[in-house]
């Protein structure tokens, strides 16, 4: 089979719609095991307490905000060098659950720095350049929906993503450039400083997330599909099925 | 406008870089020189609000010297905002863009003068107003040089970005705060490296550090945003 055969819209909706029940289900079984990890099998933390459980979202939610960027700037750097129609569609579906995962990083943060560092909120270079990732998420969003063409809010919000990829970066060294009071990673490719089950309770929950995402993004295309292609012979005939 | 009296552009077979920056730099600069009003409010802008804040906050002599350098950071900042429209909008309205386009000469030269064309209709007259109403923040000597300096080079990267967000928001809906949404977080690294810069000057410690970052930020948006522009100027013609 050719694949390209799933870069049309009409095909893809079919694929999507199969595979998004799979996707939640997925992330459903990854959750429970990762917040029963989390909640159950991971010790106290020696410092922090039972406060230092908001890891298993806030870690995970932060690691997608960041993912989901950098996916929604691939889709669109695709849809502007290929002119694909999906690409543009992907990378618009992506985007609002990109700014739900940034915003749920920093309201989760919010719910951990009080107790721990004694505030909600300080300026801090990794706190505000993820504030700066809630915004671009935001104007991604409001510049595809501003033009009566929906391509040419394709092409033009693909083309702010590739301009905000550089916020990346900033966010990701942003605690090791900049020695202000969010910590440090404890999590790297070589290893890791914390207990083992801590650590599989939130690769566990980072895996739920990103099936979550995988899920609601290929919901939301569907969605954006069919008002797309409303006017096309297979989307009417796709009412009477 | 006048079209006689403005330079015409050189419509060769063969276009060139060279030409079409020089052409789009004494066009727009004409054009701000004729109808010095814009100019005169992005001046006047930066003047009044940044006299808003000792009224806002008090007029204590240590508070205002504390939040000098940033509050003339944020002013300059809105005022390179406000005058963002004037960059690509009018010549979108009437139709020159597409004239321009459609010239021989590459899109990134004449592109690239329209914004250094800005900046110096924008960002100088605020580089060189701000030491004055610094001294009203009664900041030190040494404190007023380094904030001119950083804004000399920060505010041509505020061009930079501007013109790539007002080139992609060209013929959208809600014009005005939907520039503020793109434009605005983009500006924060640049008003974050700037106002530090003055602001370690003040307390003491060296200032290179930030004004470093905010060239290397001004090399890396002079060489990549230039296209970026073409990019979204294309997007909006086509």
């Amino acid at each position: 089979m050719n694949f390209y055969y799933f870069a049309s819209p009409a095909t893809f909706y079919r694929l999507a719609g199969w595979l998004a029940p799979w996707f939640f289900v997925l992330a459903a079984i990854l959750g429970i095991a990762g917040l029963y990890i989390g909640f159950f099998v991971a010790p106290i933390d020696a410092q922090q307490g039972e406060v230092y459980r908001v890891i298993f979202v806030h870690v995970p939610a932060s690691w997608m905000s960041m993912f989901l960027y950098f996916v929604m700037a691939c889709y669109g750097g695709a849809s502007l060098a290929f002119n694909t129609r999906l690409a543009a569609m992907l990378a618009r579906a992506v985007a609002p659950t990109g700014a739900m995962f940034t915003f749920v990083a920093l309201w989760t943060g919010a719910f951990w720095g009080r107790p721990t560092w004694g505030t909600y909120w300080v300026w801090d270079a990794r706190i505000t350049s993820e504030l700066v990732l809630l915004f671009l998420y935001f104007g991604f969003i409001a510049l595809a929906n501003a033009f009566e063409d929906p391509r040419r809010g394709d092409r033009a919000a693909a083309l702010l993503a590739l301009i905000g990829l550089v916020n990346l970066p900033i966010i990701y060294f942003s605690v090791l450039w900049w020695n202000t009071l969010h910590q440090g990673s404890s999590v790297s490719f070589k290893g890791t400083s914390m207990h083992v089950a801590m650590f599989r309770g939130m690769l566990l929950m980072a895996f739920a997330f990103w099936m979550y995402s995988i899920g609601t993004t290929l919901v939301r295309v569907r969605a954006i599909i069919l008002e797309r292609e409303r006017r096309t012979q297979w989307v009417r005939e796709l009412q009477f099925t | 406008m006048n079209a006689t009296t403005l330079p015409p552009l050189a419509m060769t077979v063969t276009g060139s870089f060279s030409t079409g920056f020089a052409w789009a730099l004494r066009r727009d600069l004409a054009l701000s020189w004729r109808h010095p009003g814009e100019t005169i409010l992005v001046v006047a802008f930066f003047v009044l609000v940044s006299s808003l804040f000792p009224l806002g906050v008090g007029a204590e002599p240590q508070l205002l010297a504390r939040i000098g350098p940033g509050v003339i950071w944020v002013c300059a900042l809105l005022a390179a905002f406000l005058s963002l429209p004037s960059l690509f909008a009018s010549d979108y309205a009437d139709g020159s863009l597409e004239q321009m386009t459609l010239s021989p000469h590459p899109m990134s030269g004449w592109a690239s003068g329209k914004i250094v064309a800005h900046w110096v209709a924008s960002g100088l007259p605020l580089t060189m107003l701000s030491p004055l109403i610094g001294l009203q923040y009664g900041l030190s000597f040494d404190t007023l040089a380094t904030l001119a300096a950083a804004l000399l080079i920060g505010t041509p990267v505020l061009s930079l970005l501007g013109a790539a967000c007002t080139a992609l928001t060209l013929g959208a809906r809600g014009g005005g705060m939907l520039l503020a949404l793109l434009a605005l977080p983009l500006f924060i690294p640049i008003l974050v490296f700037g106002a530090g810069a003055a602001e370690a000057q003040a307390t003491g410690l060296s200032p290179s550090p930030h004004l470093s970052i905010l060239g290397a930020g001004l090399l890396l948006a002079g060489f990549a945003l230039p296209s970026a522009v073409c990019a979204a100027i294309r997007i909006a013609i086509d």
